[in-house]
């Protein structure tokens, strides 16, 4: 994904026009592929519901047992044939570089729903919905991102897209281990946008103006004895959020463990259930914009 | 050359009349140079040397083409395994220009995408880089969009 500012813009117009009236025949005698090689529950619920909100007809599989994948089709195949069928191709594949390659081979647009570790667009899209909506602006934002940010792709995309915009503060608060890579840091020096690195949660939290979550799974630790040292100082609870700004509001990707107590879910600034249903319009908005229908 | 050894060694490989002459070739990556240059394919006259004695390189090897010119877009694709390379361009028995190789700005094929779990080790995709750094080299992938660098760098077979 390489989206200028004026089309992240774009797609945040989009969006909310979708909001405001969810049901578009867009898609009218369309079919969209859902090609999901490996399960992912939440992005493949919601893209089904944009395609079927659009009024689309939706065929394709939900993990790769159920595809022929198992009998040693390659991607390039599948794609092949299933860009015969249909007029747009939703793709979720384990492999990285998987959507640029699908999309290289096959004669209608692939929209990529996570390639790996590599990248996850439409989760940075309704992150960034879900920011301009909650904070009426993109620019000038104090953004603070938590736990896993070594590995977390919804980190690293959404630090690239924030960057577009003008005046961003970053604060990356992770454990020795998971702490943001270094090719991050230096492009945000190159970019003279300022960043600061703290190991735990304090009363630095009061500046923020969005705090990002993430999991951090024991599975990313070299040593089990580090991950029982930091396993619980990653945990937000309600009564951190006491001097926050009234503006601030919680981001998490879901699934959650752990890292957001329940007693957060009830305060006002917890946004991470909303921003999953904003996940829906984004996703309209993305369908929509790609096949040129708005 | 009035250097005697240095005649000596030119001889060890036999002159041709028209042609190119590639120089300063490590020599372990002598085939890998003949592979992408395609010189396997080719029904030029070719004769090469390896393990020559190379007063900067200790083992060079050297490999000599006739009637075969190269383009520098070609001839650039070897930089990434003979960074030190030297063409002489010959007419008549003479050297009349010479050239040195340079990294280019993007790599199709030849190289492998260090992360196995990119899409191009997975399925027969031509791989794709562009040129990040060329001194020390580093090649970001198209697809997966890691950085294989200098160290990590492995040729393709031509069979892949």
């Amino acid at each position: 994904m390489d989206y200028s500012k004026d089309e992240y813009l774009r797609i945040m117009e989009l969006a909310a026009d979708f909001e405001a009236n969810p049901n578009q025949t867009l898609l009218d005698g369309k079919v969209v592929a859902s090609l999901f090689f490996e399960p992912s529950t939440r992005t493949r619920l919601s893209f089904e519901t944009a395609i079927n909100r659009l009024g689309g007809r939706i065929i394709g599989f939900s993990d790769s047992n159920s595809s022929s994948v198992t009998k040693g089709e390659t991607l390039h195949d599948t794609i092949r044939m299933v860009s015969n069928y249909a007029d747009l191709i939703v793709m979720r594949h384990p492999l990285e570089g998987s959507a640029r390659y699908a999309a290289e081979i096959s004669g209608v647009p692939v929209i990529n729903a996570g390639d790996g570790a590599n990248q996850h667009p439409t989760q940075t899209l309704l992150d960034m919905y879900s920011i301009i909506k909650t904070q009426k602006t993109l620019d000038n934002l104090n953004i603070f991102m938590v736990g896993d940010l070594k590995y977390g792709r919804t980190v690293h995309s959404l630090l690239m897209a924030v960057s577009q915009f003008n005046n961003p503060i970053f604060n990356f608060i992770a454990p020795e281990e998971l702490q943001m890579p270094e090719e991050y840091k230096i492009y945000l020096r190159e970019k003279k946008i300022r960043y600061f690195e703290h190991r735990e949660f304090s009363d630095i939290i009061s500046a923020a103006d969005i705090v990002y979550m993430t999991r951090v799974q024991k599975e990313r630790f070299s040593d089990p004895i580090e991950y029982e040292k930091v396993k619980n100082v990653y945990i937000l609870t309600n009564s951190m959020l006491a001097n926050t700004k009234p503006n601030m509001r919680i981001l998490h990707p879901l699934p959650r463990v752990n890292e957001i107590h329940p007693d957060v879910d009830q305060n006002e600034k917890a946004y991470y259930f909303d921003q999953a249903r904003n996940g829906v319009f984004t996703r309209e908005a993305i369908i929509a914009h790609t096949l040129n229908l708005k | 050359m009035k250097d005697p050894i240095k005649k000596k060694l030119k001889l060890k490989v036999s002159a041709i009349s028209e042609g190119t002459v590639i120089d300063h070739i490590p020599s372990e990556n002598l085939f890998k140079v003949i592979s992408i240059l395609k010189l396997d394919k080719t029904k030029n006259m070719i004769t090469f040397g390896a393990n020559l004695d190379s007063e900067k390189m200790g083992a060079k090897a050297i490999i000599k083409i006739s009637n075969k010119f190269f383009e520098d877009d070609d001839i650039n694709k070897i930089a990434l395994i003979a960074p030190n390379a030297k063409l002489n361009i010959i007419r008549d028995y003479e050297v009349v220009e010479k050239k040195v190789v340079k990294v280019p700005d993007e790599v199709i094929g030849i190289v492998k995408c260090f992360n196995p779990k990119c899409i191009t080790n997975n399925e027969p995709v031509t791989t794709s880089f562009r040129v990040i750094s060329k001194l020390p080299l580093a090649l970001k992938c198209l697809y997966c969009e890691k950085i294989t660098h200098e160290n990590q760098i492995v040729i393709k077979k031509s069979s892949e």
